[in-house]
């Protein structure tokens, strides 16, 4: 006897099947996970740069879900489903800590704020016209964020450090599958080569924003710029690609995602991703 | 000495991989049995992954038909899990199941290095050519390659190494 033979069973728990429509339920992802804070870090600013962290996947993860069904194969169309779960994963781990702390849930983060209360860098929302501005936005933001991981590692929160350490074995398949696409385009015929450096460009005015220190330097790891280039540069040698040269998008009064400050981009992610949530307020996932 | 709660929770089906048990996949962490009370500890293989919760209610469920009244599931993410961690037997279940088995994980020590060129072949778990392509990174579930075997013509997945 297995306890798959019947998948409806599977759908919910005893005495909760009015769950099912929305899904198979979900547990918090950190349950029976050590999630006290540590002496000399402040709450408030782990919450805060948990925000940043889950935010930033939480909305990328978004963006890369409505280019499902519209992916050139379906072996895209499952690597890309699988980069927006993993991603998707880290997000409801890092909202789970900040909601400790703040004393709220998961869900209320996810889906019951509004656009400046959202900590993402701007680089994540923004919409992916063609695919290869898809494959260069998923290059920088995956090394930029591979790099992050891998020094937060050692980070001095312990949830922190175990989201990292997980992560970047996620992070390398992502870095590597946009990369291999970027040198396939760059270095293929003229159209798509031309089609790759017009992505990268147009991509290139929200990565300096990646490299704004964030928040509590005792929680923060910074990339260092010379550490991203080397990556880069790799890549865009082997593409045959330029990198560009444009002038940063800057931000408003100086402030950026990172202080929820966003661009209009946002406003269409968040409609889509809370909508439903929204209708629903008393719906259980 | 092995407890007969942890026996119960190692036999418990993986549901993506139905042929393995928890135990085989190296994602059954600890079992702490005390009376009637059990408590379990997992690790997920991958951070968003849905089977998580289908495992959680599993092991509850077959926990408690063992007899056992008061049951919790507990994670831990760290150390992150590895496809190291799949035992022998778990390796031979893949196999069979026409699932490339994983190779050992790569030893990580600062830079994780970038990769442009396809990765090592794998052997076709069909017919053990070691003449096969891989036609995509990720398959069905995120911890499985896509793969096709130039000689025998099948598709495979594989169990790629983390």
């Amino acid at each position: 006897m297995t306890d798959h033979d019947n998948p409806y069973e599977g759908l919910a728990d005893e005495g909760d099947d009015h769950r099912w429509a929305f899904g198979t339920g979900f547990t918090d992802p950190l349950e029976g996970v050590e999630t006290s804070i540590p002496a000399g870090i402040d709450p408030e600013a782990l919450a805060t740069y948990c925000l940043m962290l889950g935010d930033d996947a939480l909305i990328y993860s978004q963006r890369l879900q409505q280019w499902m069904t519209r992916m050139p194969e379906l072996e895209e169309e499952t690597a890309l489903a699988n980069i927006a779960l993993d991603l998707l994963g880290q997000a409801r781990m890092f909202l789970s800590r900040a909601a400790k702390i703040e004393n709220t849930t998961e869900d209320k983060l996810a889906f019951f704020r509004v656009e400046h209360e959202y900590r993402n860098v701007r680089l994540v929302e923004r919409l992916d016209e063609d695919f290869a501005e898809l494959v260069a936005r998923l290059l920088v933001f995956s090394t930029w964020r591979l790099a992050l991981f891998e020094r937060l590692g050692i980070s001095r929160d312990p949830v922190i450090a175990a989201i990292a350490g997980k992560g970047v074995k996620e992070l390398t398949y992502h870095r590597d599958y946009a990369a291999q696409w970027v040198v396939r385009l760059g270095d293929g015929t003229n159209f798509s080569h031309g089609k790759m450096q017009a992505a990268l460009d147009s991509v290139w005015p929200l990565v300096d924003e990646l490299f704004l220190p964030c928040t509590d330097p005792a929680l923060d790891a910074v990339v260092g710029r010379a550490e991203f280039d080397v990556v880069l540069d790799t890549v865009f040698a082997t593409a045959t690609l330029d990198r560009p040269e444009v002038a940063a998008r800057a931000g408003a009064a100086g402030k950026t995602g990172r202080d929820g400050v966003h661009t209009e981009a946002l406003g269409y992610v968040l409609a889509e991703l809370q909508s439903i949530a929204r209708s629903y307020p008393d719906a259980e996932w | 000495m092995v407890s007969t709660a942890y026996a119960v929770a190692a036999s418990v089906q993986d549901p993506e991989l139905p042929q393995l048990t928890l135990a085989d996949l190296g994602i059954l962490r600890a079992v702490h049995e005390d009376g009637d009370t059990v408590t379990a500890t997992i690790t997920p293989t991958y951070s968003g992954c849905p089977a998580m919760r289908e495992i959680s209610a599993d092991l509850v469920h077959r926990l408690k038909q063992a007899g056992y009244r008061e049951v919790s599931v507990r994670t831990q993410l760290s150390p992150a899990w590895t496809s190291d961690w799949i035992t022998e037997a778990g390796r031979a279940k893949l196999a069979e199941a026409g699932i490339a088995p994983p190779h050992a994980a790569p030893n990580r020590t600062a830079p994780v290095p970038l990769t442009l060129t396809a990765r090592p072949r794998i052997a076709c778990p069909h017919c053990g050519s070691a003449r096969t392509t891989q036609t995509a990174q990720f398959s069905g579930t995120a911890c499985k390659s896509l793969h096709r075997c130039d000689d025998c013509r099948e598709p495979f997945e594989h169990v790629k190494a983390i």
